[in-house]
C-alpha cells in the first residue's frame, strides 16, 4: 500500500501503480464526503502548511478541505512572490516555516523547479500545489479520477486538451499521468499557445479543433489567461472562441457525446459556453468535488504513515 | 594551489613542448633564470641548477589565455575580486585574463581602465580590461575609445547587455577601426529571449521553465555580421552557442566578413537536459543549448569556424543561485573547471590534436585582443603551463580559488589537468 | 511475520450453526427485528454480517439494512505499523439515527478495531444502540470493550492468531488457529 514516492513533485516519473493506489484511495475517501459528518480523524496531529506564492483560489480552498476533513492541523501562508523577491529570500521564508516543525508543505509558486528546490529545503513532504508552467499534479488526479469515474479505464481512451498548452501545468501534468495510465493524448491550440517539441511526448497535436473534437472521447478544457496575453500570441478573445472556443454549433457537427472537462476557473464565453459547460456531458463539477477526495487520498498516503 | 616568486634558475626536463607559434611538438628541457627563458635543448645540465623539475609524462604549453572572464570588482567583492579571480585563473592554467566591463561602477573611463592594472600588478596572472561599448553600458553613446585604448584596454564590450540598436552597432565597428580592438557584441535579441531562463525546446517543454529560443542568438548574429560586412570593422561573437550561429559564422568568414568566435567550456560539455535538475548553476546567458547545438561547436572549433575557447567564468554568490529559478542570476564559474572540460570533451572524446586544442587556448584568443604572448625561445618571458593529459580527477569545491562556488560541475570526473605555471619570476602548483 | 496452520476450530457447518445462534440472540435480546440494522467491518465482517442478515430475514420474513464499514481512518495504529494500510470504501446506503446497529467482526481481540467502529459509526449520525456480535472473541483486550453477541470464546496465547475464512473471498468457510512462526 504504500507509495513508490515520498513527495508529489509532478507525474513525470510516477509509475502506474502508485496512481492507482491513489486512485483506490480516493474513491474511498469520496465516500467520507457523502456522510452526514465529512470528517475522519486520519491526519489527527499533522501539521501541515499551505503555502501560496500566487494566488489561488480553487487548490487553496480544495487543499485546505481536505487537510480538516483528515483532522489535521493546517495554517496558510499567502505571500505574492513580489514581495518576496524584494525582502525575505524564498530560502529564508521556507527555513522559517521550516523551524516550527510540520509535517507537510502544500506549494504554490509562480516558477517552475520551486516545489524540486523546497524539497531540498525542507525534510517535510513536499505536495506541489502548482510551480509554474511546469506541473500540477494534484489536478491531474483529480481530472484522471474523474475520467476514471466515468470511464472506469484509460486503455485506449481518447483525451485532448484544448487551449493555452504553452502556459498550462495542467496539460503536463495530465499528459504524464494519462500517457502512463495507457490513455491516447491530442493537444490541440493555436501553434503560438504550442510548447516546442510536445509531439515528443507522445501526443497528437493539432491545430484544427474539428480534428479534436472528430477524434476524442474526451476534452480537457484550458482556461485562457486573459494576463498572459501581453505578449500578443493570440488576437483577440474573440477570435478565439470563434477559432477553438467549444461551442454548441461545433459539437453539433461531429454527432457523438464528448465528455466535457474543466479545470476552472472558466472564462465562460471565451474557450467554453455556458450551456456547454453546464451541460449534462459536463463533469466539470465532478471535478471540484473529486479534488477533495483525491487530496485526502494523497495527504493520506504521503503524510499519514509518517511517525 | 600554492603560488611562490622564484628568481633562481629551474630546470623544466623532459617535457613534451606544444608550440602554436610553430606548430610543432617536440621533447626538450627548458632552462628558466631569473623569470626569462635561458636555454631550450636536450640533455641540459642539472648542475648549478636551483630547481629541478621531471616533466617527462607532461606537456608544456604557453600559458592559457581566457579572454572571457567577470571579476566583479569593483562592486561585487563578495563575489569576486580581482585578486581572487586572478587566482582562480592560475588553479586552472591561465596566466592572462581580459576581464568583462560589467563592474559596478563599470570600465568606461580611463581611470577603471587603469585601476586593474595597478590592482593586479603584483600576481602573476596578466589581467586585461576590456572597456564598455558604451558610456554606462547604457546602449547611448560610445566610449572614448582612443583614450581607453592607449590606458590599455583590449576591446570593447558591453557584454551582459546586447547592443539593441543598430546604429550604435555600426557607430562602433567603424569607430573602433581607429584603435584596431574588436567589438564584442553579446548577441541576443532582448525582445525574442523574453524572460526566458533556458533553451526553447523540448527540455523547456517538460520543465516549464521559460525557453529563450536559439533564433533569439541568430538574428542578432545575422544582422551583427551583416554590419561587420557593410563597416569592415572587427567583430567578435562571445559565448557561441547554436549550430545556427555557427552556420552563420562560418559563411561570414568564407564571404571575408573580419568576424572572430569563441565557445565556453560549458556549452561544449552540457546541453539543455542539464536543466531538468532545475539547478540554477545551470542559468546562464546564452542557455546550454541541446545535444545538436553542442555538437556543431565541437565541428565549428574543429574547422576553425570558432577560434577561441573562452571560460565566460561568471561567478555569484549562493544567495542568487540557491533561489528559484526566476530570480536566480545567470551564469558560472569556468576557470578551475575549464581545461579538464576541455580535455575531457575536445581530447579524449573527440580525438582533436592537442596543439590544436592549445591553439584556442593561447595564440587564437591573444590574438583576438591583439596581446602578444612570449614564444619558446632563449630571452622570451618565462609563460609557460605544464599539464597532464591523462590525470583523471574529480572536480570539486577544493579546487576552487574563486569566491564563487556557483558551478554544475562539482562531482564531475575530468581527465587532463593543469599541474604547473612558470610565469614571470612566479612558480604556481595549480 | 510468517504462520502455520495449528488446528481448526470450526468447519462449515459448525460456522453455520454459530451464525444461527447469533441472529437467533440478536432477535431475542432485541425483541424482534423491529429497527434492526447490521453493519460489518471489513474486510471478513462484511460477509459475516450478510450472512446474519440472512438468517434474520429467514426467520423473520422481512429485509434489515447492511452496511459495510471501513475503519482504516480512524485507527490509531496505522502510524506505528510499518505499512500503511489501504483505505477501502465505507458503503452505509441507509440513516443510522434512532437504528439498534449490530455492528460485526470476525475477531475480538484488543478491542482497538472497534473503538474505529465506534468512533466511525458516530459519525454517520446518532444510532439508538449499538451492539457488538463477533464470531470469535480470543481475549487480550486493551481497551473496556465487550461483545454482546459471542459466537466462540478460544482465549489465545501471544504467538497465536484466529484466522476466520469465509467462501466469498476464501477457499472455505473455518475458523482456524495458528501458530507464528520464528524465522
Amino acid at each position: 500500500m504504500n507509495l513508490s514516492i515520498k513527495h508529489l513533485i509532478g507525474l513525470e516519473g510516477v509509475p502506474r501503480e502508485d496512481l492507482d493506489i491513489i486512485f483506490d484511495t480516493s474513491f474511498s475517501f469520496r465516500e467520507v464526503l457523502e456522510r452526514p459528518v465529512k470528517k475522519v480523524p486520519t491526519l489527527k496531529g499533522k501539521t501541515i502548511v499551505n503555502l501560496f506564492f500566487e494566488n489561488s483560489t480553487r487548490t487553496k480552498m480544495s487543499f485546505d478541505l481536505a487537510e480538516k476533513r483528515l483532522s489535521a492541523d493546517s495554517i496558510s501562508f499567502a505571500a505574492s512572490s513580489s514581495s518576496l523577491s524584494k525582502g525575505e529570500t524564498f530560502k529564508d521564508t521556507i527555513k522559517n516555516i521550516h523551524a516550527m516543525k510540520i509535517d507537510a508543505v502544500v506549494m504554490r509558486h509562480p516558477t517552475p523547479g520551486s516545489a524540486k528546490l523546497l524539497s531540498q529545503f525542507v525534510d517535510a513532504v513536499i505536495i506541489n500545489a502548482g510551480d509554474g508552467t511546469h506541473e500540477h499534479p494534484t489536478q491531474a488526479i483529480l481530472d484522471m479520477m474523474s475520467i476514471k469515474e466515468k470511464f472506469g479505464d484509460f486503455k485506449g481512451l481518447k483525451v485532448s486538451i484544448i487551449g493555452d498548452i504553452l502556459h498550462s501545468r495542467v496539460a503536463l501534468s495530465n499528459i504524464y499521468g494519462l500517457k502512463t495510465m495507457g490513455a491516447e493524448l491530442m493537444v490541440c491550440g493555436p501553434p503560438t499557445f504550442m510548447p516546442k517539441g510536445i509531439e515528443h511526448l507522445g501526443v497528437r497535436v493539432t491545430h484544427n479543433i474539428m480534428e479534436a473534437l472528430e477524434w476524442s472521447d474526451v476534452i480537457n478544457v484550458l482556461r485562457i489567461q486573459m494576463e498572459r496575453q501581453g505578449k500578443s500570441l493570440i488576437p483577440s478573445l474573440k477570435e478565439y472562441r470563434e477559432v477553438f472556443g467549444i461551442t454548441r454549433e461545433k459539437l453539433e457537427k461531429i454527432h457523438k457525446n464528448l465528455t466535457i472537462m474543466h479545470p476552472g476557473p472558466i472564462n465562460r464565453g471565451v474557450e467554453i459556453d455556458s450551456e456547454i459547460a453546464d451541460s449534462e456531458h459536463s463533469i466539470i463539477l465532478h471535478q471540484v468535488l473529486n479534488g477533495v477526495a483525491s487530496r485526502m487520498a494523497i495527504l493520506y498516503l504521503l503524510v499519514g504513515g509518517l511517525k | 594551489m600554492h603560488i611562490h616568486e622564484f628568481n633562481g634558475k629551474l630546470l623544466l626536463k623532459n617535457g613534451t613542448i606544444l608550440d602554436p607559434f610553430n606548430n610543432q611538438e617536440y621533447k626538450s628541457d627548458i632552462l628558466f633564470e631569473k623569470g626569462v627563458i635561458a636555454e631550450i635543448g636536450e640533455n641540459l645540465s642539472e648542475a648549478g641548477m636551483d630547481k629541478v623539475l621531471d616533466a617527462s609524462k607532461m606537456y608544456v604549453s604557453p600559458g592559457f589565455v581566457d579572454i572571457h572572464v567577470h571579476f566583479r570588482e569593483p562592486g561585487n567583492e563578495i563575489a569576486e575580486t580581482l585578486e581572487s579571480g586572478a587566482k582562480a585563473a592560475l588553479a586552472g592554467g591561465f596566466t592572462k585574463v581580459c576581464t568583462m566591463p560589467n563592474t559596478s561602477p563599470c570600465v568606461d573611463n580611463e581611470a577603471e581602465v587603469l585601476a586593474v592594472y595597478r590592482k593586479t600588478a603584483h600576481l602573476p596572472t596578466d589581467v586585461y580590461p576590456i572597456a564598455a561599448i558604451t558610456q554606462g553600458r547604457e546602449g547611448k553613446v560610445i566610449t572614448e575609445m582612443a583614450i581607453l585604448k592607449r590606458a590599455g584596454a583590449v576591446g570593447f564590450s558591453d557584454d551582459g547587455t546586447p547592443l539593441a540598436n543598430g546604429q550604435i552597432l555600426r557607430n562602433a565597428l567603424e569607430y573602433s577601426q581607429i584603435t584596431g580592438n574588436a567589438i564584442i557584441n553579446h548577441a541576443e535579441d532582448p525582445e525574442l529571449r523574453g524572460n526566458g531562463i533556458m533553451n526553447e525546446g523540448l527540455a523547456s517543454t517538460q520543465t516549464g521553465l521559460p525557453g529563450n529560443p536559439s533564433i533569439a542568438e541568430e538574428t542578432m548574429i545575422n544582422r551583427d555580421i551583416e554590419v561587420a560586412r557593410f563597416t569592415g570593422g572587427r567583430l567578435h561573437v562571445p559565448h557561441v552557442s547554436t549550430a545556427g550561429s555557427v552556420d552563420l559564422i562560418r559563411r561570414a568568414k568564407a564571404t571575408g566578413v573580419h568576424i572572430t568566435a569563441e565557445v565556453t567550456p560549458h556549452h561544449l560539455s552540457l546541453t539543455d537536459e542539464y536543466m531538468k535538475t532545475f539547478d540554477a548553476n545551470g542559468k546562464v546567458a546564452p542557455p546550454l543549448r541541446t545535444e545538436n547545438d553542442r555538437k556543431a561547436l565541437i565541428a565549428g572549433l574543429k574547422d576553425g569556424t570558432i577560434d577561441a575557447i573562452a571560460t565566460d567564468h561568471a561567478p555569484h554568490v549562493i544567495d542568487v543561485k540557491e533561489t528559484t529559478l526566476d530570480l536566480a542570476s545567470f551564469g558560472m564559474i569556468g576557470l578551475e573547471s575549464a581545461f579538464g572540460l576541455i580535455m575531457t570533451k575536445l581530447y579524449h572524446e573527440e580525438q582533436m590534436p592537442l596543439l590544436d586544442i592549445i591553439k584556442k587556448l593561447t595564440i587564437n584568443p591573444a590574438k583576438i585582443m591583439n596581446l602578444t604572448l612570449p614564444e619558446f625561445k632563449v630571452g622570451e618571458k618565462a609563460n609557460v603551463t605544464v599539464f597532464s593529459a591523462d590525470e583523471w580527477w574529480v572536480f570539486s569545491r577544493k579546487n576552487v580559488e574563486s569566491r564563487s562556488h556557483n558551478s554544475p560541475f562539482f562531482g564531475t570526473e575530468m581527465t587532463g589537468k593543469a599541474k604547473l605555471i612558470v610565469k614571470d619570476n612566479f612558480i604556481v602548483n595549480c | 511475520m510468517q504462520f502455520k496452520e495449528k488446528s481448526k476450530m470450526a468447519d462449515a457447518k459448525d460456522l453455520n450453526r454459530t451464525l444461527n445462534r447469533l441472529a437467533h440472540e440478536i432477535l431475542e435480546k432485541n425483541k424482534g427485528s423491529e429497527n434492526l440494522a447490521v453493519i460489518g467491518i471489513r474486510t471478513r465482517g462484511e460477509f459475516l454480517a450478510k450472512r446474519i442478515a440472512d438468517k434474520i430475514r429467514e426467520i423473520e420474513k422481512k429485509d434489515i439494512p447492511v452496511g459495510v464499514l471501513d475503519v482504516v481512518m480512524y485507527r490509531d495504529d496505522f502510524r506505528v505499523k510499518h505499512k500503511l494500510p489501504a483505505v477501502e470504501v465505507t458503503d452505509i446506503p441507509f440513516d443510522i439515527d434512532e437504528k439498534i446497529l449490530i455492528l460485526v467482526d470476525d475477531v475480538v481481540y484488543t478491542g482497538r478495531t472497534v473503538r474505529a467502529a465506534l468512533d466511525a459509526l458516530i459519525d454517520f449520525g446518532r444510532a439508538s444502540k449499538i451492539q457488538l456480535a463477533c464470531l470469535v472473541d480470543r481475549g487480550h483486550r486493551e481497551m473496556p470493550i465487550k461483545a454482546d453477541y459471542v459466537g466462540k470464546n478460544f482465549p489465545t496465547a501471544d504467538d497465536e492468531e484466529i484466522r476466520v475464512k469465509v467462501t466469498e473471498i476464501d477457499d472455505e468457510d473455518a475458523i482456524l488457529l495458528v501458530q507464528r512462526i520464528e524465522e
